[in-house]
Order: C-alpha cells, then sequence, then structure tokens
C-alpha cells in the first residue's frame, strides 16, 4: 500500500464516524481530489479482494470501515456489539415524508399519515434522525424539518438523491389537486 | 389481516352491499396500523377492490366493523376517516344535478390521499432496508444510541467462582465471637417488692425502686415487673415529658385503664 492509502486507512480506523471527503482532503493537503479517490479505491479494493472481515463503505457523504454483514450475528452473540433498535413503523413513516418532503412541518406529515405525530417527531428529533431546519411563513410560523447527516448514516445513504425520486417509486401520484 | 378473512372474501360470501358478520369468537392476530389510512390500505388489499374504484358502502361498513373488532373506538383519527367515508358514501348516494363533466368524484380526494400514503410506504420499505443493511454492520468504536449498557451474563468456571469467595473471605475480619449467658430474672421478686413500696406510699419513682448500683437482670426483672402490674390495673406510670423520671402511681382498683 501507499502511504496515502495506509494514511487514509489509520484515519478511517480511529473515527467512530464517517470521514467527510473535504476532512479527508484536510488529512493529506498536498493530495489532489483524484488522488484521494484512488487512494480510497484502492483500500476497498484491499479490503474486498484481500479477504478482510471490514469493508470500505461511503455514507453520508464520508467514508467508513464498517465489518462486515455475515460476522454480525456472531460479534452480537459475544456481546461485543449491539445492533440500535429498529424504528417503530411510525417513526419510520413519519422520517419517509420528512426526508422527500423536507423542509416540512407537523401539519403536512399528520396529514399524509393521518395521525398526530407531535410525540414522534420529538422522539426523531432527539434521535438526531431530524430537525428543525427553518420556519414556515404564515401563521405561528411553524416550525420545518429536515433529515440529518445522522438520518443517511443510520440508513446506509450517500446523499438524499440516492433514494428514488418520487416519480421513480411504483407507485407514481397523479399531479395533487393542490400542492402540499 | 386474518387469513379468515381473506378466505371468506374469496368464498363470495361478501355480497357487495355489506360485509358478513363475523361470528362469535373469532380470533385474529391482531396486527398493528400505524394509522387509519394504513388500516384502510390493508382493508383494500385484502378486498382485492380497485382503489381508483372503491365501493365505499361496503369498505365503509368493513372499516367500522374493524375499528370496533380491534377496539380502536376510543382512537379519534380512526373515527375521524371512518366519518369521512360515510360522508363520502352519503355524497354518492345524493343524485346528481347538472353536467356529467362538472361533477367530482367525492371519492378523488381519498383516492389521492390512500395513494400519497402508499407511496410514502413504499419509501418505508426502502429505508428499512437500508436501515437493516447498515445495522447489520458495525463501525469501530460503536456506541449503543442508549445509554444503558447491557448487563453480560455471568458465565464463570466453578474454580473462578470458589476463588473470587475465597478472596473475599480472605479480607473478611475473623468475626468476634460473644458468648452470652443466660441469667434468670426474677420478675416475681420485684412484682413482690413494688406491692409493698406502694402499698406504703401514693407514687414512687423509677430511682426508688432500682438501685443505682443494680445488676441488668435486675432492672429488666424491675421493668417487667411495672409493665406487668401496669397491665393488671395495680399502678399506673406516668412520663411528664420525655426522658423524665418515670413516675409510678398507686393506682385505686376500679380507676384501671
Amino acid at each position: 500500500m501507499i502511504p496515502l492509502v495506509k494514511l487514509l486507512e489509520a484515519a478511517l480506523f480511529a473515527s467512530p464516524r464517517p470521514i467527510p471527503v473535504d476532512e479527508l482532503k484536510a488529512l493529506a493537503p498536498e493530495a489532489s481530489p483524484a488522488e484521494i479517490a484512488a487512494a480510497l479505491d484502492a483500500l476497498r479494493e484491499h479490503y474486498d479482494v484481500d479477504g478482510h472481515g471490514v469493508e470500505l463503505a461511503e455514507i453520508g457523504g464520508g467514508w467508513q470501515i464498517l465489518t462486515r454483514a455475515e460476522y454480525t450475528e456472531a460479534i452480537e452473540r459475544a456481546q461485543l456489539a449491539a445492533r440500535p433498535q429498529r424504528l417503530s413503523a411510525a417513526a419510520l413513516e413519519t422520517l419517509a415524508i420528512i426526508a422527500y418532503r423536507q423542509p416540512i412541518g407537523r401539519t403536512e406529515v399528520e396529514e399524509i399519515r393521518g395521525v398526530a405525530v407531535g410525540s414522534i417527531l420529538k422522539s426523531l428529533q432527539e434521535r438526531a434522525l431530524i430537525d428543525v431546519v427553518g420556519r414556515a411563513e404564515g401563521l405561528g410560523r411553524p416550525l420545518l424539518y429536515g433529515t440529518t447527516s445522522l438520518f443517511l448514516e443510520q440508513f446506509a445513504l450517500r446523499h438524499l438523491e440516492e433514494l428514488p425520486r418520487a416519480d421513480e417509486l411504483a407507485i407514481a401520484l397523479r399531479p395533487a389537486p393542490q400542492p402540499l | 389481516m386474518s387469513d379468515a378473512v381473506i378466505a371468506q372474501a374469496a368464498d363470495g360470501a361478501v355480497a357487495d352491499d355489506g360485509s358478513p358478520e363475523l361470528p362469535a369468537g373469532f380470533v385474529v392476530d391482531l396486527p398493528a396500523y400505524s394509522g387509519p389510512l394504513d388500516l384502510l390500505l390493508s382493508l383494500i388489499r385484502d378486498e382485492k377492490v380497485d382503489i381508483y374504484d372503491i365501493p365505499i358502502a361496503r369498505i365503509a361498513k368493513q372499516f367500522l366493523s374493524r375499528i370496533r373488532m380491534l377496539q380502536l373506538n376510543d382512537a379519534a383519527e380512526y373515527l375521524e376517516l371512518a366519518a369521512r367515508l360515510l360522508r363520502i358514501k352519503a355524497q354518492l348516494l345524493l343524485p346528481r344535478h347538472g353536467e356529467a363533466e362538472t361533477w367530482e368524484d367525492p371519492r378523488a380526494e381519498l383516492v389521492r390521499r390512500l395513494l400519497e400514503y402508499q407511496q410514502m410506504r413504499e419509501v418505508v420499505d426502502i429505508l428499512e432496508r437500508r436501515g437493516d443493511d447498515r445495522r447489520s454492520r458495525f463501525a469501530r468504536a460503536y456506541l449503543p444510541e442508549s445509554s444503558e449498557v447491557i448487563a453480560a451474563p455471568l458465565a464463570l468456571s466453578l474454580s473462578e467462582l470458589l476463588t473470587a469467595v475465597d478472596r473475599i473471605l480472605r479480607v473478611t475480619r475473623e468475626p468476634t465471637v460473644h458468648t452470652v449467658v443466660a441469667r434468670t430474672l426474677d420478675v416475681a421478686g420485684a412484682i413482690a417488692a413494688v406491692r409493698s413500696l406502694i402499698a406504703e406510699r401514693r407514687a414512687a419513682r423509677w430511682g426508688d425502686l432500682v438501685a443505682r448500683d443494680a445488676e441488668p437482670w435486675q432492672i429488666l426483672s424491675m421493668l417487667l415487673a411495672l409493665l406487668e402490674l401496669a397491665k393488671l390495673g395495680e399502678l399506673r406510670l406516668a412520663q411528664p415529658r420525655p426522658f423524665a423520671s418515670v413516675e409510678i402511681l398507686h393506682d385505686t382498683p376500679g380507676e384501671a385503664a
């Protein structure tokens, strides 16, 4: 491995969170973006081809070393690490709406889901999956919510655009009578 | 939903104008619905009806019966949608006035909401898959979101356990052994002494009965004697304030407590 690959590997190993590309660049200021990209490719290939228990994943706009899925059960059985809890269906629905319609207010989410979502918004915000991103115009200037970088991380998304566009989903909506 | 409901529907037992009554004692595994639209959608799926041409009367009736079955009666959101369904049903029953082109299907708004909801459910499926994918891989220094530490089950061999016990026993001090010798109390003698004392004077004090250098057994005998006599009503014990000297008063029979 060339020194740059080793440097990146060491940094990725040290970080518990994905490292954004610009931070990787700051790590090696003399390297060009193309060199960094090539080094990341080399590292990923090294893990994949040489057969390692970890892999390099591009997540939430950054890079992260993760254990391979086939060892999860053994690791969990030995209680070395535990999978985070699954979100409830209600929380996932709320999150899905926010991911697609952000910035969006509570009332609009409730209109789509047909139930009150106040407490779910609060718990999603506490888990740092969503955050207040602004206030709407109009009466009471209601809070608007959007997804966070942790959302991308926990759903293994590189960026929001990785989710299929609304018109690419199996059920494409006919043009709504009024904009939501 | 339950296979039984689907089976009934498939049997053709469901007429267009209504649903069969569920037999008494009908037992189903209640699925958890995340909201009224979820319930309505699963109903439409179970009944295999066209979402663009929902038989409102039948679906409304089924919706209500499921609310009742799931005991969602107190869930305002379910009732709100039920009311909406009934209103659409009523609107469909009204005679149509005017041109056919200007008539708007009262179900249109509901269909739009259902489709929107179903589209969102599709996104939920995607998120669920991606979330599971990410959850199945650990990052280094992964920290669980919850601060609670999961206690590992106890796993140790007998020799480890014995070593631990040994270690604890070694640091524990030799226990101090007290020898307790039983001494007989002379309650009867003390009672006689009290009786003779209060026979000649109306009141006495603790100090009059127990000498300063009394042995513990004498003190205890006197205490028990006084309590016994007080119980028998031969005397009264009084203490004007806490820690004051106890006064022993001769009690006349009949005045007994």
